[in-house]
């Protein structure tokens, strides 16, 4: 079970089963399958090639969400299998409709989220023809998903199935494909799907090996000044509680990556927060000047370390990871430590054999703290600061509420700004970097979590790119609340043209922006504009009253860049906190 | 109130190489590329070729030559793939190797395992006794011959390969095809189990 915020979990699902009438075609095997696996959403857009699927699906108890576009439905699934822990289910037809997914399915592959993309295929005897929607789903997806299969039996479709469900939520989670080829799923078949098992070539490790666990403790237990750099696999691997007791028994700095927000509580003094290009000023220093790093669940991305010679460069790193493809991938592990994050953590918290000496590390810590604060001016005869509105929001929304977001300088200013205490609260795109990635992301978060509130920070940029999501965010009454931080731009490319290309603003600029209040009343959602300070929280608390979703169109001050900054492949400790650091570095 | 600007902070003195290894300021350690021959046995299925391939294209693996072909086992199938590329590459295409799921083992061949590559080489017909007495020297055979052309088998590492052709090229070669290296571990090991 997934170490959901706070929501109260039923702990024995034993609804009686209702008799299920044995499947007769391919496709009700694959519906059988996905019943098995205990799907309870599926995002998807019909089309020629998958309709034997849906007509299966007419019979079922899965929910289906229809969405505005393809994209969106491998989003709202990526979102799904980021709030729940299990993999969320796409559905989308040969074609444009498999390669609409292609998106959502390499973001998911980016940031190990489980999902599986099911896609229509023409019937097999036109494979290879250059079919009517034909397109090589297998071949454009291999590279991007753990494995993407194609069905070529009815008789076995619902294995296959089976599998791809089972290895999208085994070990390091990611993404899996199934293509559906037209007569397979038409084809008549009494064979019942497998139970949901990972294939024999797929192993999945779970405790690391003792004794690198023993001496990986020793070491940390050795070092002066320790931190802990905990990553998305922490949250993955339902390890945050775990994390927590480890970080406070042994009182040791956490440090999270993007994707790891979530994993360690912001507000507890240990933490400081999130390293990286945007991360803050004492995570940056803290990362550069350790001298033993134990590393969980990250695979060192170039966003999070920067140039890899300056990247934590007096450190002993101890890397904790499910996937031994990642260890010594970007920067070398000196105590390699292969197994389940959670499962680790216990056998690091047994082996420790005492605390570390790390007083005035710690007091070092706290001093980048009060040297380099995350804060912001807040001048009256200026436009509304973004970093305003999400601080707002943040201080008025419970602990547990999901923030999505889309790519670029509002999901610097959400993550940033916003104070997060537990995982499965973010809910983001890291890796690939998605713009338009939040319409549809809030949809499948408010989906797996009807419970908790959900706001979704979007840029001007961003939310035009996925906007017909809307529609299904009112079609399907969804309590969302969307702030879109406005600055008539795709900011974080300007910042970086004022930054980096002598301000020269090629194509970065909107010269004219729709209203989006406006907008979101013609898609039947609630509109709000934010001008200016004055009605920030009313505004707020109206949108957040709101039963259904709602569009806060926030104009930001269009000067407002993101820091503090580390420029690409720079030195994390050289963080620049506004453009005239920037010139010096 | 904002601490040290940049270049005033507080930073270590160690620094990494490009492959993320510390090291010593005065002793720079650099990883010569080295060959490896890495022999793979995977499922015999549609599309394993190109997925093998396709991931040491992805990741820029500097490859060889790559060999596929059958087994004793009908669901299996081997792969023999020689690469070059400093240790660490090594290693993280070895691992990269295991997470493929139609992959069953991945194993790197040492130095003494037995390679052999395959070429036949097409050369004029106009001297064939001089063609086979050169063939003779490379333990090679003539397989095919007309009034116009004989060509030549020749087994063996890539040296001896490389030599006989150079050999060949007396008598005006037409054309030439070589495989890759197949390779397998002497003795009694094999991929299946460690003896």
């Amino acid at each position: 079970m997934s170490e959901r915020a706070s929501v109260p979990k039923e702990e024995d699902e034993t609804e009686p089963e209702t008799e299920q009438e044995p499947v007769t075609t391919g496709a009700q095997s694959v519906i059988r399958a996905l019943e098995n696996a205990g799907t309870d959403y599926v995002f998807g857009v019909q089309g020629g090639a998958i309709m034997p699927v849906y007509d299966a699906l007419y019979d079922s108890d899965i929910n289906h969400v229809t969405m505005a576009h393809e994209q969106g439905a491998s989003h709202a699934a990526d979102a799904y299998g980021i709030v729940t822990g299990d993999p969320g289910v796409c559905f989308a037809t040969s074609g444009p409709g498999a390669t609409n997914l292609v998106t959502g399915i390499a973001d998911a592959n980016m940031d190990s989220d489980p999902v599986i993309a099911l896609t229509g295929q023409v019937p097999t005897e036109f494979v290879g023809n250059d079919a009517f929607q034909e397109t090589d789903t297998v071949g454009i997806t291999q590279p991007i998903t753990k494995e993407s299969y194609f069905a070529a039996d009815s008789d076995t479709v619902g294995d296959d199935v089976s599998e791809a469900f089972a290895l999208a939520d085994a070990g390091r989670q990611g993404p899996t494909l199934v293509d559906l080829p037209k007569d397979v799923t038409q084809g008549e078949t009494e064979v019942e799907p497998g139970a949901p098992e990972t294939p024999e070539t797929y192993e999945v490790p779970e405790e690391a090996d003792d004794e690198n666990v023993q001496e990986a403790a020793e070491a940390l237990a050795e070092a002066d000044r320790p931190v802990i750099l905990s990553g998305g696999g922490v949250i993955k691997a339902n390890a945050s509680s775990a994390l927590r007791e480890f970080a406070k028994e042994y009182e040791i700095p956490v440090i999270t990556t993007m994707p790891g927000i979530g994993s360690f509580p912001e507000d507890h003094e240990l933490s400081l927060e999130w390293a990286g290009m945007h991360g803050t000023g004492y995570a940056n220093m803290a990362i550069t000047n350790t001298d033993c790093m134990l590393a969980i669940g990250t695979r060192f991305d170039d966003r999070l370390t920067g140039g890899v010679d300056s990247f934590a460069p007096d450190a002993e790193v101890i890397h904790v990871d499910i996937d031994p493809a990642e260890i010594s991938k970007n920067v070398y592990a000196d105590y390699p430590l292969i197994g389940d994050a959670r499962e680790v953590l216990r056998q690091l918290f047994d082996a420790m054999p005492r605390v570390p000496d790390a007083d005035e590390w710690r007091d070092q810590c706290q001093v980048w703290k009060d040297e380099y604060p995350m804060d912001y001016d807040t001048p009256d005869d200026e436009p509304l600061k973004p970093q305003y509105v999400v601080e707002k929001f943040s201080d008025v929304t419970p602990d547990d509420t999901i923030v999505c977001t889309g790519v670029g300088q509002h999901q610097m200013w959400a993550s940033q700004f916003w104070e997060y205490t537990e995982p499965r609260t973010w809910v983001s795109s890291h890796g690939l970097g998605t713009m338009g990635y939040g319409v549809p992301a809030a949809i499948g978060a408010k989906l797996a979590a009807p419970d908790q509130e959900v706001v979704c920070f979007d840029g001007d940029g961003s939310f035009l790119m996925t906007v017909q999501g809307l529609s299904v965010a009112v079609r399907e009454q969804l309590d969302i609340t969307y702030v879109v931080l406005n600055n008539e731009a795709v900011g974080m490319v300007r910042q970086w043209q004022d930054g980096f290309y002598e301000g020269r603003r090629m194509a970065s600029e909107y010269p004219w922006i729709p209203q989006f209040d406006k907008l979101a009343e013609a898609f039947g959602a609630r509109g709000f504009t934010l001008e200016s300070y004055e009605n920030v929280e009313e505004t707020i608390q109206e949108a957040r009253d709101y039963d259904g979703p709602s569009v806060i169109d926030a104009h930001i001050d269009p000067g407002e860049n993101v820091f503090p900054m580390v420029p690409s492949g720079g030195d994390n400790g050289q963080f620049a906190l506004n453009e005239d650091h920037l010139d010096m570095i | 109130m904002p601490g040290p600007a940049p270049d005033e902070r507080m930073r270590p003195k160690g620094r990494r190489n490009t492959q993320g290894i510390r090291v010593d300021p005065e002793a720079e350690v650099t990883h010569e590329p080295r060959q490896a021959v890495l022999s793979a046995l995977v499922k015999h299925r549609p599309g394993v070729l190109s997925e093998v391939s396709a991931l040491f294209s992805r990741r820029q693996f500097n490859i060889e030559s790559l060999t596929v072909g059958p087994t004793v086992d009908d669901d299996t199938a081997r792969m023999t793939i020689l690469i070059e590329e400093p240790e660490p590459g090594i290693d993280q295409a070895k691992k990269q190797l295991r997470k493929l799921v139609p992959v069953i083992s991945v194993r790197e061949l040492e130095g003494e395992a037995v390679r052999r590559e395959l070429a036949l080489v097409k050369v004029s017909g106009e001297k064939p006794d001089d063609v086979n007495a050169v063939a003779d020297m490379y333990n090679g055979q003539a397989v095919d011959a007309s009034t116009d052309s004989v060509t030549v088998e020749i087994t063996g590492s890539k040296q001896k390969i490389d030599a006989a052709i150079e050999a060949f090229k007396q008598f005006d070669v037409q054309e030439i095809v070589r495989t890759g290296a197949a390779a397998l571990e002497r003795g009694p090991k094999t991929l299946e189990k460690d003896v």
